[in-house]
């Protein structure tokens, strides 16, 4: 890939992954040269306690570098090491996050790194098994992992009995076949076990019952790959970088419209504005800041302020209101369209919905319809107010965050620069580019007041609603309908739609 | 006669599935194995793998339609994969699927008459810092323009007529 980032980065240094600028990394003998498997010999060799590794990477802070950013050495003390049955370590190499593009730069650069923390993150456990399951698009990455497996089993560290220790560990590779969702865990695990890539409601935690119902640890490929550092040159010094609660270093993906995209391991706690000037070399172009989506696309849209306001760690850029996610940064400036941002977003998540529950099936579906409509230049009536009330139906009532994420993105833009969705709807077209770019979508047939430029003749809630005082029910035929009745109540009461606002009025 | 893998495939196949604690897993690896002999899967091909792996059918029908990256039907020897997500879209990943289809005449879901082509949009890929940027069989190809683009396509056809891959 051509990062080019890498070659020219001035002034951040990297830390922990020094080895994706060094030539021929994936090759053994350069890992060897350069330290490699030195721990990985010392833990077989010395027979290092289990409990004292975990120990060593809770202290160091280390958290989860997929997304959720969960305490590592946390996590892998939850597996129940009474529990009989094998134990396993799955690494999340799905990358597929829209904006995420660090983990491939580990599988194809440095991919001993990963493998020696894979096999320490094993041993932790207790897993003689392990599997690194890529995204299928990533060939070479996937090459480049099998090479370097071949070449460690061969050295002698995978394999039966390791180095006289007695512990026996296979590592294998798992392609995933183009499903976004599989990168959540428990649809990994599905997916490894053959089925549909489907999350399973938590709990159980895999931790405790994953794959085959077997205890599962799934952790980041960026994770696991700073493990060797971290047991290397022990807890206090990965503790040197980063703030009280987020330690040590992370690997931040840039791209969109920025001057030299790339991938950069940053110290958590920087400031964003130093980075954003002076290692980005700020907007593509000489362009003005629109905003920025920080962690991958699936958290807050943040504006130019609250952005440069901000340091890079997780508290921090979570009290700017937005997240830090997996580190995947999409720029925006001026000239992009935030309209054609948000129906893309919904595009992608739309098709990646893994269909289960109806929440975010439906309301996928249903959000990028509206804005497919808006884009065409014949919006819904009320379509801003149905976008926010399907944005409510499908927050938090979900059962992986795959539902949270359409809606965390968009809602924030258009809440944030609610001027541009306004007046797409309200003109017909982009407030930026003054096109209408789904005008072919437009169907003629529509009714005349669903054309372009009626929007604000459209019936209003009040149109809809009935006025139930002035119903009359049919008393020859008995009774009013218990069920209508009650239906009616509860909507009123509990119901957010805006009908319902309208009658609470 | 229903499609079957080679014999050598069919042992890796065999090998694969006992990497895993029950043969089920091993529908993934089988599939990716048939999609690197034919170029897609087809009914014929989940038969075999069923039956190679002794699970049910309808367990790998499942799995083939579950996962998008297994094309059901054949595809051009050159199979094109265009992101269009946003940091590729922010990029100009539009404008050049544009120029694909006008200048190129590759269009969207279809083969070309001559075989060699076919265009699919796809998600990110996992390579935004270099978008625009697409997919073609087994590699990526990055920081695409339409210039780059249009020798691509021609070092395609020129590597076609010259007989190689
Ligand atoms: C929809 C969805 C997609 C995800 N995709 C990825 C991914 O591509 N890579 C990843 O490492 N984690 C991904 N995660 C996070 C994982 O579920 C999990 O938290 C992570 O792999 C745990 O590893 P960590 O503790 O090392 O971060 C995703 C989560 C969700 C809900
Ligand atoms: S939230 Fe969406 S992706 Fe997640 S389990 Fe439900 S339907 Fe599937
Ligand atoms: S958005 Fe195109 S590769 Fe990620």
């Amino acid at each position: 890939m051509n990062v080019v980032g890498m070659g020219e980065q001035m002034a951040l240094e990297k830390i922990v992954f020094k080895n994706l600028d060094i030539p021929e990394m994936t090759e053994l003998k350069t890992y060897e040269e350069h330290g490699g498997y030195k721990q990985w010999k010392k833990v077989m060799q010395d027979k290092v306690d289990r409990t004292e590794l975990i120990d060593t990477v809770k202290a160091s802070g280390l958290r989860g570098r997929g997304g959720a950013g969960f305490p590592t050495g946390l996590k892998w003390s939850f597996v129940p090491q009474d529990n009989p049955k094998p134990k396993y370590l799955l690494c999340n190499a799905d990358e597929s996050e829209p904006g995420t593009f660090k983990d491939r730069e580990i599988l194809e650069k440095t991919p001993h790194q990963l493998i020696e923390g894979v096999l320490l993150g094993a041993y932790a456990i207790g897993a003689n098994t392990a599997y690194i399951y890529l995204r299928g698009e990533f060939v070479k990455g996937w090459k480049m992992v099998e090479h370097a497996l071949a070449q460690a089993r061969e050295a002698g560290y995978i394999g039966k009995n390791v180095m006289g220790s007695g512990f026996d560990v296979e590592v294998w590779t798992h392609r995933g076949a183009g499903a976004y969702i599989c990168g959540e865990e428990t649809a990994m695990i599905n997916s490894l076990e053959g089925l549909r890539g489907e999350p399973r409601l938590k709990p159980p935690f895999p931790a405790v019952e994953g794959f085959y119902r077997s205890p599962t640890i799934v952790n980041n490929v960026e994770t696991l790959a700073t493990v060797p550092k971290i047991i290397e040159n022990g807890p206090e010094w990965y503790t040197q970088w980063g703030t009280e609660k987020s330690r040590g270093t992370k690997l931040w993906s840039v791209c969109g419209h920025v001057e030299r995209p790339g991938v950069y391991e940053v110290p958590l706690g920087y400031p964003m504005k130093k980075f954003f000037e002076e290692e980005l070399g700020g907007c593509w172009k000489g362009r003005k800041l629109k905003g920025v989506i920080p962690g991958g696309s699936s958290v807050p849209f943040m504006l130019p302020d609250e952005f440069l306001d901000c340091d890079m760690d997780y508290e921090n850029i979570a009290a700017h209101g937005s997240m830090l996610g997996s580190g995947g940064m999409i720029v925006f400036d001026e000239t992009a369209c935030l309209m054609e941002a948000a129906t893309v977003l919904a595009t992608f998540y739309a098709h990646e919905s893994c269909g289960q529950c109806t929440p975010c099936r439906e309301g996928c579906g249903w959000v990028l319809r509206q804005l497919k409509d808006i884009e065409s230049g014949q919006p819904q009536p009320m379509a801003k107010e149905i976008l926010f009330d399907v944005f409510d139906q499908i927050f938090g009532n979900t059962i992986c965050p795959l539902g949270d994420s359409i809606v965390m993105p968009i809602k924030a833009m258009m809440e944030k620069v609610p001027e541009e969705f306004e007046y797409y709807i309200r003109e017909g077209k982009s407030m930026v580019t003054g096109k209408t770019r789904l005008a072919h979508l437009a169907k003629p047939d529509k009714p005349e007041n669903y054309r372009r430029g009626e929007a604000f003749k459209y019936p209003r809630a009040e149109d809809f609603t009935t006025d139930f005082d002035k119903v009359v029910h049919n008393v020859e035929r008995g009774p009013e309908p218990m069920f209508t009745k009650l239906q009616h109540e509860e909507s009123t009461e509990k119901g957010d739609s805006p009908y319902a606002r309208e009658q609470k009025k | 006669m229903a499609y079957q893998l080679s014999a050598e495939n069919q042992e890796r196949v065999k090998e694969i599935a006992t990497h895993y604690p029950h043969p089920m897993s091993g529908i993934l690896p089988a599939l990716h194995i048939v999609m690197a002999e034919t170029g897609w899967v087809s009914r014929d091909a989940c038969d075999h793998v069923a039956e190679l792996l002794d699970v049910p059918k309808i367990k790998v029908y499942e799995a083939l339609t579950f996962y998008t990256y297994f094309p059901q039907k054949p595809v051009g020897k050159y199979h094109i994969q265009f992101c269009h997500n946003i940091a590729c879209n922010l990029r100009g990943a539009e404008d050049l699927i544009q120029h694909l289809k006008d200048k190129h005449n590759i269009q969207e879901d279809q083969v070309t008459e001559d075989g060699l082509f076919c265009l699919h949009r796809v998600e990110c890929l996992g390579a935004c810092g270099g978008g625009p940027m697409m997919q073609v069989n087994d590699d990526y190809y990055e920081d695409l323009d339409t210039e780059k683009l249009d020798q691509l396509i021609e070092g395609f056809k020129k590597s076609a007529s010259n007989g190689k891959s």
